[in-house]
């Protein structure tokens, strides 16, 4: 399996480089593919062992580990027999014609699937029209629930968020990783103004913005002049004592018991069965039946609007002087500055238009759940975040909305495999890094022709 | 255009007693030169004779730890050596570096339009919003981009990623970056480093085109002679950091003072062609 050295296959061939590195097609007699086939089996094995014999041959019975050496040994044959007939179809080419796979990977022509993907990326305006429309219709369709209309609120969250530490991380290229703190302060901002102040929650939606970029200001101002790890560490800290304060300040946020978050009404109307005296329900005034249902549709419509306003602000950002400014202090500060760019003004516009989106994803966050807790604010959300940042593609926007779609619906939806979800959602993430380390779609530049009319 | 020495109007560019000490180094002292407007000038010397230092004070990289350093330009004579670069770059000062600074992740384009970033420059919301001046402005910073890419050579390189170009078109592109920003005086950083001797001429074609064409002033660091002295109207030699002779290409040619810091002392082996 070692035994050709890697650096013979070019590093941007057609084939999947995994595919690659462990399928390799001997070309040899029968002993000599049967040998080379149980060599690669044990091997496997071997690894099965490692890993298996820990995960499922020791139980932990109150203080003691019993050996259940029978499961894991079950386990590794498993392995060694895929395995081997694994191996022994590659080697005596059998692999191909199961599947068709290698024939097509090797060829210039592609099949079926991926020419129809690339037709539809030819026309991103078809393609991104047919997505609107299967969106905004979904609520209506008969499979959707309540809490599926959740969790895709809850996915298009992530995406607005990701969309604004990419214009940090991969726009700027500024490492931050406390990017839960401005989310942070959108929830508790809309909670707080609506609690003290009375605010409703569409009006609290410009402020939440505001409030979360003079956050993003504040941080900004001391970091300006750090790169890199320095920048993260940083930037890491100033999560925390954001979360800190919410924990903290009892008197004001209510510690870690939280604070309620009134809903978001559509133009006063609520979406509850009673309510409120002087006011008027959303389905008294529709003269609907009361449903709860209403209430996941009108949040998910909300979120999806606003979840496409992000990704729309971010690619007009990017087509932008600012949005090539910060591009081009990424790749080289030194020479974008000598070109005239104030890298201080710059980077903090990075930090507070980036922190804005998440003062913005914060307020419906705290609108949608009805209640939030600092818990819902910890390191692992900005890490979330930044996975989904990194795993899309740095300043990409169909990679992100991927690898948010991946980072959290994917481990909702597959709830009921238990804390095996993680531990796949975790290798997930190491092999899109192997396999892809630009991320999942590279970053498509936009082309500029030569203008021939003289406008 | 100027071509007779000496020029009787002001410099577009004066140093002034320049000197810069990094510890016990001193890497400058009392530097004085100027760059007449619209002038070819060049700096000389040997390897560690500070000629990019003096490069870097003039551009802001380096702050001088005295003397003073004017643009005569479009603001007025403001010093320089107490702004930042990207104030000093917004003056009309554009640089190209000896090993280049490309956005390499940026296509050939991109790095021109961000080269422009000041004139196209609107409010947020006028970008957000795509008004019309906005776009009257891009296609205008689209247009520019592409007359310095033809300029230099470069369509075919246009919507490539400038990491992914070849050396020379690198260094085109990165003279084609400092002329996008419509400067008054461009700094060039040993332009003609790495090139063949056919490159090399068309180097200098291409410099006095700079001049004549786009009416910008040049400053620029070069080992090959064949460059400095047939396209400089001024040359400065630099040695340990002092000038030690400045004048027409000719007159330094003859400078006993240049030919030693170039070919050594005098009772050394005597080389062909040495005439001290």
């Amino acid at each position: 399996m070692f035994d050709s050295p890697r650096s013979v296959t070019p590093k941007f061939s057609s084939a999947p480089p995994l595919r690659r590195f462990f399928l390799r097609p001997a070309r040899a007699g029968p002993p000599a593919v049967l040998a080379g086939a149980l060599a690669d089996a044990a091997l496997a094995a071997v690894i099965a062992a490692v890993l298996f014999v820990p995960i499922l041959g020791l139980v932990l019975d109150r203080s003691r580990l019993e050996p259940h050496l029978g499961r894991a040994a079950a386990a590794v044959a498993i392995v060694f027999a895929g395995r081997l007939g694994l191996a022994m179809a590659v080697r005596t080419g059998n692999w191909a014609r199961l599947t068709g796979f290698a024939g097509r990977a090797a060829s210039p022509a592609r099949g079926g699937w991926s020419r129809g993907w690339s037709a539809l990326a030819g026309r991103p305006l078809i393609g991104a029209g047919l997505a609107l429309a299967v969106l905004g219709a979904f609520p209506f369709l008969p499979f959707a629930n309540n809490y599926l209309l959740h969790v895709m609120s809850l996915t298009f969250i992530y995406i607005l968020l990701a969309m604004g530490l990419n214009i940090v991380v991969g726009l700027a290229g500024l490492l931050d990783l406390g990017y839960v703190a401005f989310y942070a302060v959108g929830a508790y901002g809309y909670a707080l103004l609506a609690k003290y102040a009375g605010v409703s929650f569409w009006l609290a939606i410009p402020l939440t913005a505001a409030i979360a970029a003079s956050a993003g200001f504040l941080l900004g101002f001391p970091v300006l002049r750090m790169h890199g790890d320095y920048l993260a560490i940083v930037t890491l800290g100033f999560g925390e004592i954001i979360r800190m304060l919410l924990v903290n300040l009892t008197p004001i946020t209510g510690g870690p018991n939280g604070i309620e978050a009134p809903r978001p009404t559509l133009a006063g109307l609520a979406f509850t069965a009673s309510p409120p005296p002087g006011t008027r329900a959303f389905h008294e005034a529709f003269g609907l039946e009361f449903s709860p249902a209403q209430r996941y549709i009108f949040m998910y419509l909300a979120i999806l609007v606003f979840m496409l306003g992000a990704v729309g602000v971010f690619l007009r950002l990017k087509r932008m002087p600012i949005g090539r400014a910060w591009e081009a202090l990424k790749e080289n500060e030194v020479a974008a500055r000598a070109l005239g760019i104030d890298p201080t003004t710059t980077k903090l516009a990075a930090f507070m238009m980036g922190a804005s989106f998440a003062g913005v994803g914060g307020a419906f966050y705290a609108g949608m759940e009805g209640f939030i807790n600092p818990t819902s604010f910890t390191f692992i959300e900005s890490a979330m975040i930044l996975a989904i940042v990194v795993l899309g593609g740095m300043g990409s926007v169909a990679g992100v909305i991927l690898a948010a779609v991946g980072v959290t619906l994917l481990p909702e939806l597959f709830r009921e495999f238990g804390n095996y979800r993680m531990l796949v959602f975790g290798l997930a993430m190491v092999f899109v890094m192997i396999w892809r380390p630009e991320g999942l779609l590279r970053v498509a530049r936009r082309s500029v022709e030569r203008r021939t009319d003289a406008r | 255009m100027p071509a007779e020495f000496p020029w009787t109007e002001p410099p577009l560019l004066s140093v002034e007693g320049v000197s810069i000490r990094f510890g016990g180094l001193t890497a400058l002292s009392e530097v004085s030169l100027s760059v007449p407007r619209g002038a070819i000038a060049a700096i000389i010397g040997p390897n560690g004779a500070g000629k990019t230092t003096l490069f870097n004070c003039i551009t802001g990289f380096y702050r001088p730890t005295s003397g003073t350093i004017r643009l005569h330009g479009r603001d007025g004579s403001p010093a320089l050596e107490r702004l930042p670069i990207h104030r000093i770059a917004r003056l009309g000062v554009a640089r190209t570096y000896q090993s280049t600074r490309l956005f390499a992740g940026m296509t050939a384009v991109e790095n021109l339009l961000v080269a422009q970033h000041g004139f196209v420059r609107r409010g947020l919301g006028a970008g957000l919003l795509r008004t019309p001046d906005f776009r009257r402005a891009e296609a205008e910073a689209e247009r520019r981009a592409w007359e310095w890419l033809s300029f230099m050579g470069l369509e075919s390189a246009a919507n490539r990623l400038a990491g992914t170009l070849p050396y020379g078109q690198q260094r085109r592109l990165e003279m084609a970056r400092a002329m996008a920003g419509r400067p008054v005086l461009v700094c060039l950083d040993e332009p003609a480093a790495g090139l063949n001797p056919q490159e090399a001429q068309e180097l200098n074609g291409l410099i006095q085109r700079l001049r004549a064409e786009a009416g910008v002033s040049i400053l620029l660091i070069e080992h090959h002679m064949g460059v400095v002295m047939t396209i400089s109207d001024r040359v400065a030699v630099l040695d340990h950091g002092q000038v030690i002779s400045q004048g027409t290409p000719a007159e330094v040619q003859q400078d006993p003072r240049v030919i030693r810091a170039y070919l050594g002392e005098e009772d050394r082996d005597p080389l062909p062609g040495d005439g001290g």
